[in-house]
């Protein structure tokens, strides 16, 4: 059983349009030394797939950067690895191929030469949304074992406030009964955590059933006028989970990771390592007087002053006298002597200047953008 | 299939490094983590690939094994490369004779095979035991505009010091015209830091010559050196300024971690125009708790820290507990600290736990000497060791 990942960097980009300005959301940074993406990549290097297609749109010069040829994830291999898929546009105008897509379907239309030149037989497929460690293995078992068409993983979850979800109804056995969006929802529900398998043959017959019918819709003109007549399963996964679906998600999702238990089922999972680019920083220096507490910290950076529930990603200097509480400070973030932080969440390379006071709150962080100096 | 290399790097990486003890048990000293993320051979590595120079063979002997395993395909410095590259070269069986290296320099002799297949014009000596940042393409300059046959990099020691070290005594221009090795009266205090240029013909033709002589111990400072200036050879000294640190005993090893931290470090490893790069493990980032109290720390990714941690190096995957107290230590990689334990002024390797309640070591300013516990050492809860003590097994 062999099988090929396909990965959605730029599907939900829209959901945090702050972050997403410079970026795709597969390439937000994410827990001091990640991007969204390499939680995606990780669990399919994890379940042994060595060939990933990542299916672009625009945006991408971030993605390309932070990936690579591949090789911090093994996927620099002469067989498979990992393939960028950005969108094909034709130079010519009247030409079949070329215009940006626009849902999961066109993208995959798309790409339609990638998965006919395969051979794997299935397909793993999921966006960059969502933070966990998922045992793809099992659910690529499960779904060989059950002989589904397409296996949905879902999580029983209580949506944030302004969500919206996919709420999967299923029977005893396990057979999607049903496929809602909703919004608001204030109770636990067995959610789509936008990750999927499906037989590779079965994908291309659905692609081209959808050019010849002008589906545009993965999951209302393929799904679910298909419930019942196929065979749709669930796999419900039940590690630690963070969807993304706002910049106060963002934030939340972030302070999430100063719970241990999050931090253990994500980090710390056997054979299941989270990969990301190398970038050869230095260990972080907490000098004299510094005082941190409650906080996520990656390597790179000089602590003098106080940190306090945060999360301090690569290359962060934080000056002396300085008071960073309930922050989210991105990649070389620097904080000069005296400044005062609460509930900020700075992108790269901001320069805060010497005792400034900036303050947004839990339910509305304050977001500076990339390269700002305040 | 070879490219000609204008210089290709030989890096001496066989020493058993037996007066660093517990930490040289199952591992050679270049593979000795140092600074938390890294190993000691990672700085020559590294000012290798920054320095220009892509091949370089690493001459391995004594307990390889992780040695092999961590330099790997050379791909953590970019040395994985068609042409070049990194080679482990260890002792072989050839057709007529199988040996293990005698001495630095049969070492080399026995691998100039290696050598010349990349027809290089310069051949750079380094050994795998030092810490320090150099730029070898500006030493290489040197020797060319110098026209010189061998070229040694040298450091300016205290002169109470230079006793310990191989001395050149030059002249204005920089011409060695007397070398003594480990003098009693030294009259110079420009010491050898182990860091050789040679015109490969002229290397060929020593080495070659030394090997033919049977009372010879086979060693570039004893030998090889020695022999080139009585023949009149053109040699140089080099001048390093900066930081260069041996760290082939116990308490240097400890100083040299210490240097990462205070308050100004004297070694910075942060700068990003001269990155000493290592093999990254794949771990969270760290995470400090509400009970941790963390001051003057070098702390690698991968660490949970619920204690109090002072001056100390904590290398990845370090789990100190609550209530746990660990001070003028280092702790080199995958440590758990039980709660309530205490640890000072001590070496710690990998793969150790100290169970609760335990101490190790005693404070600084009492202590009889630098505890060390070699690798896979597990402390029970309540176990008292010894300040000074060094332990490869409890």
């Amino acid at each position: 059983m062999t099988a090929v990942g396909i990965i959605f960097p730029n599907i939900h980009d829209n959901k945090i349009p702050e972050l997403t300005k410079m970026r795709t959301l597969g390439s937000v940074p994410f827990a001091g030394r990640y991007r969204l993406i390499d939680f995606a990549i990780s669990g399919m290097v994890n379940a042994g797939i060595s060939k990933i297609g990542v299916v672009t749109l625009n945006n991408y010069q971030s993605l390309l950067d932070h990936i690579g040829n591949g090789k911090d994830w093994d996927l620099a291999r002469r067989e498979g690895g990992i393939k960028m898929l950005p969108p094909f546009i034709s130079s010519y105008e009247n030409a079949a191929a070329g215009r940006y897509y626009s849902t999961r379907l066109e993208a995959l239309l798309g790409t339609v030469n990638f998965f006919k030149r395969c051979k794997e037989d299935y397909v793993v497929m999921s966006d960059c949304d969502v933070i966990c460690n998922i045992d793809i293995k099992d659910v690529l078992r499960q779904h060989v074992e059950s002989g589904a068409d397409i296996t949905f993983v879902t999580k029983m979850t209580t949506p944030s406030k302004g969500e919206t979800v996919r709420i999967v109804e299923c029977d005893e056995d396990g057979n999607v009964t049903d496929i809602v969006g909703a919004k608001n929802v204030a109770e636990k529900v067995r959610t789509f955590i936008n990750v999927m398998v499906l037989k590779r043959t079965y994908l291309l017959n659905v692609l081209d059933m959808a050019i010849g019918h002008g589906y545009t819709s993965f999951m209302q003109d393929v799904v679910c006028k298909n419930i019942g007549k196929e065979t749709y399963k669930i796999y419900d996964y039940t590690g630690c989970y963070a969807k993304i679906g706002s910049m106060e998600d963002y934030f939340d999702c972030s302070m999430k990771l100063l719970d241990a238990d999050m931090r253990e089922q994500l980090f710390g999972v056997k054979n299941r390592p989270v990969l990301t680019k190398i970038r050869n920083s230095a260990p972080t220096r907490y000098c004299e007087g510094a005082k941190v507490t409650n906080s996520v910290v990656a390597e790179g950076c000089v602590i003098e002053g106080t940190v306090e529930n945060s999360v301090i990603f690569r290359g962060v200097h934080v000056g002396k006298g300085a008071v960073v509480k309930n922050c989210v400070l991105f990649q070389d973030t620097y904080v000069c002597q005296g400044a005062d932080l609460n509930c900020v969440i700075t992108d790269k390379n901001v320069i805060i200047k010497d005792n400034r006071k900036l303050s947004g709150h839990e339910t509305m962080p304050f977001y500076i953008g990339k390269n700002v100096s305040v | 299939m070879f490219k000609k290399k204008e210089c290709v790097a030989m890096l001496l990486a066989g020493g058993q490094g037996s007066r660093l003890y517990a930490l040289t048990v199952k591992t050679a000293k270049p593979a000795v983590p140092f600074g938390g993320k890294y190993r000691i051979i990672d700085f020559t590595l590294s000012n290798c690939i920054n320095s220009g120079i892509d091949t370089v063979g690493v001459l391995t002997q004594y307990q390889p094994l992780v040695l092999n395993e961590y330099i790997g395909n050379g791909q953590p410095w970019d040395l994985d490369r068609i042409y070049g590259g990194v080679k482990i070269l260890p002792p072989y069986q050839g057709q007529k004779s199988a040996d293990w290296y005698k001495g630095t320099a049969n070492a080399i002799y026995q691998n100039l095979a290696f050598i010349n297949r990349y027809d290089p014009d310069y051949v750079l000596i380094l050994s795998g035991d030092h810490i320090y940042k150099m730029d070898y393409h500006a030493m290489l300059q040197a020797h060319k505009e110098r026209g010189a046959d061998c070229t040694i990099a040298v450091i300016d020691v205290p002169i109470e010091e230079a006793s310990r070290f191989g001395i050149m005594s030059t002249n204005e221009d920089g011409s060695i015209y007397k070398f003594s090795e480990k003098p009693k009266n030294p009259d110079s205090t420009k010491a050898s830091m182990g860091i050789y240029i040679f015109s490969k013909d002229k290397l060929q033709k020593y080495l070659t010559e030394d090997e033919a002589d049977p009372e010879s111990s086979n060693d570039f400072g004893k030998n090889i050196i020695p022999n080139m200036l009585a023949a009149g050879e053109k040699m140089y000294a080099y001048s390093f300024e900066g930081y260069w640190k041996d760290v082939g005993t116990i308490s240097s090893l400890w100083e040299a971690n210490m240097d990462l931290i205070g308050k100004d470090p004297v070694l910075d490893l942060g700068d990003p125009d001269w990155r000493i790069y290592s093999r990254n493990q794949s771990t969270g980032p760290q995470f400090v708790s509400d009970s941790a109290r963390i001051e003057n720390c070098y702390v690698t990714d991968g660490c949970e820290i619920h204690g109090t941690v002072i001056n100390s190096v904590l290398g990845s995957g370090v789990k100190i507990g609550a209530g746990a107290y660990v001070k003028d230590s280092v702790l080199m990689g995958d440590i758990e600290i039980c709660s309530g334990a205490t640890v000072n002024y001590s070496i710690i390797d990998t793969n150790v736990t100290i169970g609760a309640g335990a101490t190790v070591g005693a404070a600084k300013e009492e202590a009889k000497g630098i505890t060390v516990l070699g690798e896979d050492v597990q402390v029970p809860g309540g176990a008292r060791v010894e300040d000074g003590a060094i332990i490869s097994e409890f």
